[in-house]
């Protein structure tokens, strides 16, 4: 219980108190529309089913609110670098905003359902009550039209249809019905492509169709400007609901009950959408400035095993270690950016990516590549970024241990290469005093690449008797039958014979409480920040380990957990 | 849009369809709207498109992922054979079914939905794709050798113990090295 504060106390009191305003709104507006006395008419018709239908809307206007703020990741990046005078658990938080943008959505949607529900009982008391089904004072209420002296309560005006097609006909002739169809109808086509099957098998068609939103906040601004929702006005002389209601024949006969005066509310739908989606164009408009900017290209470097390497030049571009960048290649689609870790590091003078075969837009920019002659520049690209990651706070804990599985080595990659940097010019800004680095990888291939940068960092590391600075343990967990052969014939070589380094290779998947074991021991009252660039599975295991061997002592070892997410 | 296969959206909106069209038609019913009939009907319908399109069909290419408990569903819907393989069919299938959602509003959004997963399931048939069922996969043993199965009765022939014995007095004949280390002390 205590390791849980430790780890995950902040994300839970934010989550509490975005649940407790969605609960506010909902209680607060209920009771205004159950109990406010201008809506004694508006209720007499449509009984609970108003306040029903418009507690949801309330909280629907807070959610489409923030909804967009999660993704305007040029802010995020903004608001990250304005902490770093604060504590690391604020920064940390900035990094679930995915999380936080489907939380947001399961929300809209649910309370969509709701408030739809709710209408789709309102239009049909609506219409029984316009039909005469109801009591005399429904008739009579019904009956208010939009002359000169009287104003309409029911917004079901017409009779002379079919009535069973009258609701159906009001929601497709009202700005309010129409948009409210087409913005629902927006919504599940988003949900449906949003699922995660899709998503991560065809991006296109998830990003595409996630443009929908434009429709759904164009359609969402207008909803209430029809001002259907009808609330009681004042008159002069004051019509006294409590007496009147039991005499509509003799509405504005008698001094004490002249004609009720309805009028629809203000629309305040924008009020709460509109900063956010401004905040959302100018964040598109900063992705489309930094598109324009002339990115150079210094190399181009085809890695085994379908892995692309693009060393990149651009004015002005500063980053920090294992930051990530958006990516778009006009020549192969106008509209899509992907994201990909930077694997240079910020003492290079230029950044490099590298980017493995995983789809159609990367299959393709890799055909495109292959066919670059030697020393040419490739088709035109832009860059969007960089943008932080938890990867920059590696060099604040004294003790750091970074896991990569596969391809998502790459942005240890900038770290170990920026600390080769930092120790050849001894830079005091290195607060880190030792780093765990495992790397996990399926196939021998991939190790190629990464496998000459280690070497060097080992040789490195012995000139200068650092030795035990960086342990770092590789996992092959695709072994089979041929090479475990293969080692053990030449078990009783120096060297590994997989990737040539003087750390043997590992086979299988780490034993992580083993791990962890050692870490703690070897570092009995450090801070300990745990690095995951990988699969969520792997992230929820290392989180309970982190839990697990977290002490609530501040004097003694603690482990964060932190994982990149794309 | 590539190698995207349609029908797995369409099977997505298909089964969202049909959830919208069951919950339309109970608030329908329950509520004793006018045109109850045409909401019944959608519960009807409703239920019968989330059994039709709750099993997911197998990748033609990559890894397929199944949901939870599918595997009776699955064993249903391909009772049906070539009417539950062929896109074709559903899409017809789905767009006849949503109709008589259209006539009532509490179905009305069902019945538009369904109608566009109807219209991606016929952009999937027009590409060539078609259902097929997840099954798990049989473990298939190793065929076991012949001469497994009939061990020699005999040890192998091997010279008389004279010979077997070490000759101490001829050394050079007698000595051998051992291929991998046998003292615990390397």
């Amino acid at each position: 219980m205590a390791n849980c504060i430790v780890n995950y106390g902040f994300s839970a009191f934010i989550l509490f108190v975005w649940m407790a305003i969605n609960i506010f709104l909902f209680v607060y507006f209920y009771f205004f529309y159950d109990l406010g006395p201008q809506f004694f008419y508006t209720r007499h018709l449509l009984g609970s089913a108003l306040p029903w239908a418009r507690a949801p809307a309330a909280v629907l206007n807070f959610n489409c609110m923030l909804i967009l703020l999660p993704v305007c990741r040029n802010l995020l990046s903004l608001l990250r670098g304005s902490f770093v005078r604060c504590s690391r658990t604020m920064r940390k938080q900035l990094d679930k905003n995915l999380t936080f943008h489907k939380l947001v959505a399961y929300m809209i949607a649910l309370m969509t359902a709701v408030h739809t529900i709710a209408h789709l009982f309102n239009l049909e008391r609506y219409n029984n009550s316009r039909q005469g089904l109801d009591d005399e004072l429904s008739t009579a209420l019904s009956d208010l039209a939009d002359t000169e002296n009287t104003t309409y309560l029911n917004p079901v005006r017409i009779t002379n249809l079919d009535p069973q097609q009258i609701p159906t006909y009001f929601a497709f002739t009202t700005i309010a019905g129409l948009t409210g169809v087409v913005i629902t109808l927006a919504l599940i086509l988003i949900i449906t492509s949003s699922m995660e099957v899709i998503r991560r098998s065809y991006f296109e068609v998830f990003w595409y169709t996630h443009h929908l939103f434009i429709i759904f906040f164009a359609g969402l601004v207008f909803h209430g400007a029809g001002r259907i929702v009808r609330s009681q006005q004042r008159t002069n002389p004051p019509h006294n609901t409590t007496f009147c209601k039991d005499h509509p024949d003799d509405w504005g006969q008698i001094p004490e009950c002249p004609i009720p005066q309805f009028a629809g509310g203000f629309p305040q739908t924008w009020m709460y959408v509109i900063g956010p989606m401004v905040i959302y164009l100018c964040e598109r408009l900063v992705r489309f400035i930094r598109y324009m900017q002339r990115v150079q290209y210094k190399k181009i470097v085809m890695r085994p095993s379908k892995v692309l390497e693009l060393q990149l030049i651009k004015n002005g571009f500063k980053m920090e270690v294992g930051q990530y960048v958006f990516v778009n290649c006009p020549a192969i689609s106008q509209l899509e950016w992907h994201p990909f870790t930077m694997t240079s590091a910020p003492e290079e003078d230029f950044f490099s990516v590298h980017i493995r075969s995983a789809g159609d837009w990367t299959d393709k920019l890799i055909e495109i590549m292959k066919k670059v002659p030697e020393g040419a520049e490739g088709p035109k690209l832009g860059v969007d970024g960089p943008f932080g990651t938890a990867s920059e706070d590696v060099f604040d804990y004294e003790v750091s241990m970074l896991i990569g599985a596969g391809i998502g080595v790459t942005p240890f990659a900038s770290i170990l290469k920026s600390i080769w940097y930092k120790f050849k010019d001894s830079d005091p800004k290195l607060r880190t005093r030792k780093i765990y680095f495992y790397w996990l990888c399926r196939e021998t291939h991939a190790f190629e690449w990464f496998a000459d940068l280690l070497q060097v960092l080992e040789k490195e590391m012995e000139e200068r008797g650092m030795g035990d600075f960086l342990t770092y343990k590789l996992y092959l967990t695709g072994w089979d039958q041929s090479h475990a052969t293969h080692v053990m014939v030449h078990f009783d070589k120096d060297t590994d014979v997989v990737t040539g380094l003087k750390q043997k290779t590992h086979y299988g998947r780490p034993i992580w409480d083993k791990e962890f074991e050692q870490v703690r021991k070897e570092n009995p009252t450090s801070i300990v920040g745990t690095f995951l660039c990988g699969p969520e599975a792997l992230g929820k295991v290392l989180e309970k380990k982190c839990a697990k061997y977290s002490d609530v002592d501040p004097r003694k070892t603690r482990f964060y957990f932190n994982k990149e997410n794309f | 849009m590539g190698k995207i296969e349609w029908a797995m959206w369409a099977n997505e909106q298909a089964l969202a369809s049909g959830l919208i069209l069951l919950t339309g038609g109970i608030v329908g019913v329950a509520g004793q709207f006018r045109g109850w009939q045409f909401a019944a009907y959608a519960v009807a319908a409703g239920v019968f498109v989330c059994l039709l399109e709750y099993p997911r069909s197998k990748r033609a290419k990559g890894t397929s992922v199944e949901r939870t408990g599918q595997y009776c569903f699955t064993v249903c819907v391909k009772a049906f054979g070539p009417l539950t393989r062929n896109y074709y069919v559903r899409a017809f299938l789905h767009a006849a079914i949503c109709v008589p959602g259209g006539f009532m509003l509490a179905t009305v959004l069902g019945c538009v939905c369904l109608g566009i997963a109807s219209l991606i399931y016929l952009a999937a048939a027009i590409r060539g794709e078609h259902w097929e069922p997840i099954l798990p996969r049989k473990e298939t043993r190793k065929p076991v050798a012949q001469s497994i199965k009939n061990p020699p009765q005999n040890p192998p022939p091997r010279p008389p113990p004279e010979m077997r014995r070490k000759q101490a007095g001829d050394l050079e004949k007698s000595a051998y090295d051992n291929p991998m280390s046998v003292t615990d002390d390397e």
